[in-house]
């Protein structure tokens, strides 16, 4: 208690009772501290703390931001649709329904799409998409006529995909295909319409 | 050999002005210098200590989690769907995304144990007396912002213990008397823990709490300087006598350390023991049993012991007479007398509150380990941890028209629906699942628009609009016409 009222009374009779630094440094140049023109021991010190912590932090943040340059996030996988026996011995065009996923960073979407397999004149399978390359209508194999006829602005299609008349300004887009062990896998992709040629969209 | 060491120093002098006139124009701009000068030339009566270090070891802690938590933010969502999804990419996926995401959570740890420290060292010091009320008062604002950072940060992954600790956790609130339903509704945005619960508690760990941290850190800072540092313990806090040292250099080297020291065990261990994620919580889980984070883990264990009527007591008034005691302490404890053993009711109660909540951590860790049902379910919970961690990320599925295919699949005559669809064409201009071409609108949703009877009558009859865009009347059997409605329905 005596303490107390003492030091008390101390502290309000030196208005400014606070420490004072023996030399007061306010003079010196803390901006050419901080930069190197100090004393270089202190300064190289400050400066190699600074870079360890700095280092420390942010190399795993620079890799967890550029993550999506090493990630293949968009690139759609290769689809089965069937064993490649199956097809064969296919003398017309062949719809499939292929599931379709995609990666887009954390999700998936599925979606279906239809193709159809089918042969091309020199007697290899082809794997077409049914989307007209005109306007993107839905293109049905026509068994009658065997041809594909677009429904939209009538465009014709021979089996093998080729342009035979109407608006579409190519053929049907063949798809990449592969066959692994038996069983014949597509990469589904979608191509800009109304160009004469095949352009993928990414 | 003499002439071009003349020629070298002639440069550096040449090169040293050049530098300071650079300097020079900055700091005639920005008064950086006196700034610095302010900033680095605090006095520290007794000279600089390792003693001191705690606090700025809190403010770089603080600023890691702030900038780790801004990253992880890239490609966090926080909604009740996808929160779990985009933590277990950022953990499995992710370049450094484990790594990153244990600094953030094992930083929250740090941040306690560095706060008890700084606390530890401001009571033994005695460093609170001395017209520093407000200081301290701000420093326990802090501590309890620093709480509620934890308890807001610990529901974001949305495992089952996030979730379920949190229900437990906010299940005390209902405990304050008459307001205790209404806080509690508002914590987790209504009655049950959901989305809702989640998004109040992002906002308050993203934006909230942080801002108010900023604001009093900046407080806390400003009063600590203007009551100036207290020093060693022989150190009258209000007039200092002792010769002071500069915090510029050693004092600041010191710091520097131990935040290296401190980023460089997070960072061993986020390398070594990555921080887990346990499987997507499931609220129907009845068996689950929530455990906190150890620093919880006392509170936990106290709960406990309070059951039906009395609850309020052990829930409520104690724990607000620990913390008034705590809050008040630089105002019951008046004296300037600052070494420990000169003050010992002060010390003696300190430590039992401090030995006190050590027990009750313990407890809490041996009870769970004592009784067989308990220690079963919690080993099963890590088991499922452990798996889910192992599985490799599986992307969340996208609701669109592959979730539409499946719903006309679920329903016979849906699916009979969409062979016709197919069959008749209509997916030529409509699109596959009716999601709409160039040549023919979308169909998804379609459903909700028009009833059955109505979409049969246009479907027989096309409206003049539909007929411009080029449908045709469908004459099909009644059957194909309700099997195709059906699918129509489905479409969502
Ligand atoms: S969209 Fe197929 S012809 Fe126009």
């Amino acid at each position: 208690m005596e303490r107390e009222d003492q030091s008390i009374e101390a502290g309000t009779q030196q208005s400014e009772g606070r420490a004072q630094l023996a030399a007061p440094l306010e003079r010196r140049s803390f901006l050419g501290l901080l930069f190197g023109v100090g004393s270089v021991g202190v300064t190289a010190l400050i400066s190699i703390g600074v870079a360890s912590i700095s280092a420390l932090l942010s190399v795993p943040i620079v890799r967890f931001v550029l993550h999506p340059l090493s990630a293949k996030t968009t690139e759609t996988a290769w689809s089965e649709i069937g064993a490649a026996e199956e097809f064969s011995a296919i003398t017309i065009p062949v719809k499939r329904l292929m599931t379709v996923e995609q990666r887009d960073g954390w999700r998936k979407v599925i979606s279906e799409k239809s193709v159809y397999v089918t042969k091309g004149k020199d007697g290899q399978l082809r794997v077409l998409s049914a989307i007209c390359t005109h306007l993107g209508c839905s293109v049905p194999w026509i068994e009658a006529k065997g041809q594909f006829i677009c429904p939209c602005h009538n465009g014709v299609f021979a089996p093998d995909g080729a342009l035979i008349s109407g608006p579409p300004p190519r053929g049907l887009d063949e798809l990449e295909t592969k066959i692994e062990g038996g069983r014949l896998l597509v990469r589904y992709q979608y191509f800009r319409q109304l160009v004469p040629t095949k352009e993928v969209i990414a | 050999m003499n002439q071009s060491l003349t020629t070298q120093e002639g440069s550096k002098l040449a090169n040293r002005s050049r530098t300071s006139r650079v300097f020079e124009w900055f700091d005639e701009r920005t008064g950086i210098n006196k700034l610095l000068g302010k900033a680095l030339d605090e006095p520290i009566p007794g000279g600089v200590r390792f003693a001191y270090i705690f606090g700025s070891g809190l403010l770089f802690l603080f600023i890691s989690q702030v900038i780790t938590g801004v990253f992880l933010a890239i490609y966090y969502v926080p909604s009740a769907d996808h929160a779990h999804t985009t933590v277990a990419y950022i953990t499995k996926e992710v370049t450094a995304g484990s790594f990153l995401r244990s600094l953030h959570s094992y930083g929250s740890s740090a941040v306690v144990v560095v706060l008890l420290l700084h606390v530890l060292q401001t009571f033994v010091y005695g460093s609170y007396k001395g017209r520093r009320e407000l200081l301290w008062i701000a420093g326990c604002v802090l501590f309890a912002l620093m709480a509620g950072m934890a308890f807001t940060g610990y529901l974001l992954p949305w495992d089952q213990k996030a979730y379920f600790a949190t229900a437990v956790g906010t299940n005390i609130a209902s405990e304050v008397p008459l307001v205790g339903e209404g806080i509690k509704r508002l914590m987790r945005g209504g009655a049950d823990m959901g989305t809702l619960t989640l998004s109040r508690f992002f906002v308050a760990h993203v934006f909230l709490i942080p801002s108010v941290i900023f604001f009093f850190v900046a407080i806390h800072i400003y009063l600590f300087r203007k009551a100036g540092a207290a020093g060693p313990i022989s150190e009258d806090p209000i007039a200092p006598k002792q010769k002071a040292e500069s915090f510029y250099p050693r004092q600041l080297l010191m710091d520097l350390v131990f935040s290296l020291l401190l980023i460089t065990a997070l960072s061993v261990f986020s390398w070594l023991v990555p921080a887990e994620l346990g499987p997507k919580a499931n609220p129907s889980d009845t068996q689950f049993l929530p455990r906190p984070e150890w620093y919880y883990r006392p509170m936990f264990h106290w709960l406990k012991f309070w059951q039906g009527s009395q609850s309020f007591i052990g829930i409520i008034v104690i724990p607000t007479i620990v913390i008034v005691l705590f809050v008040g302490l630089p105002f019951i404890d008046r004296k300037l007398e600052r070494r420990p053993w000169k003050r010992p009711v002060g010390v003696i109660v300190f430590a039992l509150v401090f030995l006190s909540f050590v027990t009750l951590g313990v407890l809490s860790y041996r009870d769970d380990r004592r009784n067989p049902a308990v220690a079963a379910q919690i080993a099963k919970q890590r088991k499922e941890t452990e798996e889910f961690m192992r599985t490799p990320f599986e992307p969340e599925t996208a609701s669109s028209s592959l979730a539409a295919a499946n719903i006309a699949l679920a329903d016979p005559l849906a699916a009979q629906g969409k062979t016709i669809f197919e069959a008749q064409s209509c997916n030529s201009c409509h699109g596959d699942g009716g999601i709409g071409t160039p040549a023919g609108a979308k169909l998804i949703g379609v459903g909700a628009k028009m009833s059955p009877d109505q979409l049969i009558t246009v479907l027989r009859q096309p409206t003049a609009k539909m007929a411009e865009g080029g449908m045709t009347p469908l004459k099909w059997k009644d059957d194909d016409m309700k099997a195709v409605v059906a699918y129509l329905r489905s479409l969502k």
